[in-house]
């Protein structure tokens, strides 16, 4: 759910990153944060395990800049991957406006990539979404890595839909800017259809 | 869609910042915000300088969404008041309305009887300010400033 506060000429966003423990969602943001402007971000806040497991969920604000006047704020979060933190995953899915899928490519993680979609949307649904109603990409994550299953083959599994998806190294930012965009895109053209 | 967008106007938002700015001087309080269940800040007041409000915003949000995750599976409907105590600062957390979040920071030249006290009676009139702007909000006539962007401001707000 957008908030358009005219008073401050500020509209903000709400985008989660979703997917299966380990996946690479937290490093998407810390990559993001590495290289956006100081100015353009505020700070990141982990809560993480002491392992450095995300707990609850990451956060961070970004400034895209300016259309037609009000600046653009988009709040990134992250969701804890594992299994067991389901709680937590329906919380951070309250008020979303857009959804990044990352899937981790090794071959032994299918699998779990298929899992998390399916939690992706049990969980959408119980806050009254629909999956295919909202701003969603696919990141195709760690294509550096041996034994990584083909794009055709994750594309078939997990983008039945023919979403915007996107190949990812997000250690070294392959497509991490790239999927962030494709997201800010819909979400903002979203808000163009919807109105208040 | 099933949340409605939600809009702050300037009548609305002085009306807010007004009771959030009184509630600093009534409740001795350091530093008062106010918070959407998103974790969107809305307005804040006091000394608010050297505090970094868009992440406490955030985690604010996040505390009061696993705090009702925790009253749902006991069944209860809603904590809705939270007090957490430090050394010097401590934080008083009201829900308003079950829509937005009243945060007061406050040390010891305050009480938390004080803030108790100025919180409740803030918290009815923010929610009658809620209240009277999601009326508005929901009224069709209101026109969206987006409705008219292109593909092109879109684009243009990512040419670095």
């Amino acid at each position: 759910m957008s908030f358009i506060n005219y008073m401050a000429r500020e509209i903000n966003c709400k985008i989660v990153y979703y997917g299966p423990g380990l996946c690479g969602k937290t490093t998407n943001l810390q990559y993001i944060y590495e290289r956006t402007n100081p100015d353009a971000k505020g700070k990141m806040i982990s809560l993480a395990t002491e392992t450095d497991r995300t707990l609850f969920f990451d956060f961070l604000p970004l400034a895209l800049g300016e259309i037609r006047g009000f600046k653009t704020r988009f709040h990134l979060y992250t969701v804890p991957g594992q299994v067991f933190y389901d709680a937590s995953r329906k919380l951070i899915l309250k008020g979303v406006d857009g959804v990044v899928f990352v899937a981790d490519s090794q071959i032994d993680r299918m699998e779990a990539n298929e899992e998390s979609v399916e939690n992706l949307k049990t969980n959408l649904e119980e806050q009254g979404y629909k999956l295919e109603k909202i701003p969603y990409v696919i990141q195709y994550n760690k294509r550096d890595l041996p034994e990584v299953a083909s794009v055709e083959e994750l594309r078939e599994k997990l983008n039945p839909m023919n979403v915007p998806d996107f190949e990812g190294v997000a250690r070294t930012g392959v497509g991490v800017f790239d999927t962030l965009k494709a997201v800010a895109k819909l979400v903002l053209t979203e808000l163009r259809k919807g109105g208040p | 869609m099933v949340n409605p967008q939600m809009v702050m106007y300037e009548e609305e938002f002085n009306q807010i910042q007004n009771v959030v700015d009184r509630l600093v001087k009534d409740a001795n309080a350091k530093v008062v915000f106010i918070v959407d269940k998103n974790g969107q800040l809305i307005a804040a007041s006091g000394d608010v300088d050297n505090l970094d409000t868009t992440s406490l915003a955030s985690l604010t949000a996040g505390n009061i969404a696993a705090t009702g995750g925790m009253a749902k599976l006991l069944k209860e409907n809603e904590f809705a008041t939270q007090f957490h105590e430090g050394e010097k600062a401590n934080i008083h957390i009201q829900l308003v309305g079950n829509r937005v979040i009243l945060v007061v920071i406050f040390d010891s030249k305050s009480s938390l009887g004080l803030v108790r006290l100025r919180v409740r009676r803030a918290s009815e009139e923010l929610n009658n300010i809620f209240e009277a702007l999601l009326k508005k909000v929901a009224d069709p006539g209101a026109d969206s400033p987006f409705a008219e962007i292109t593909d092109e401001d879109i684009d243009n707000l990512f040419n670095d």
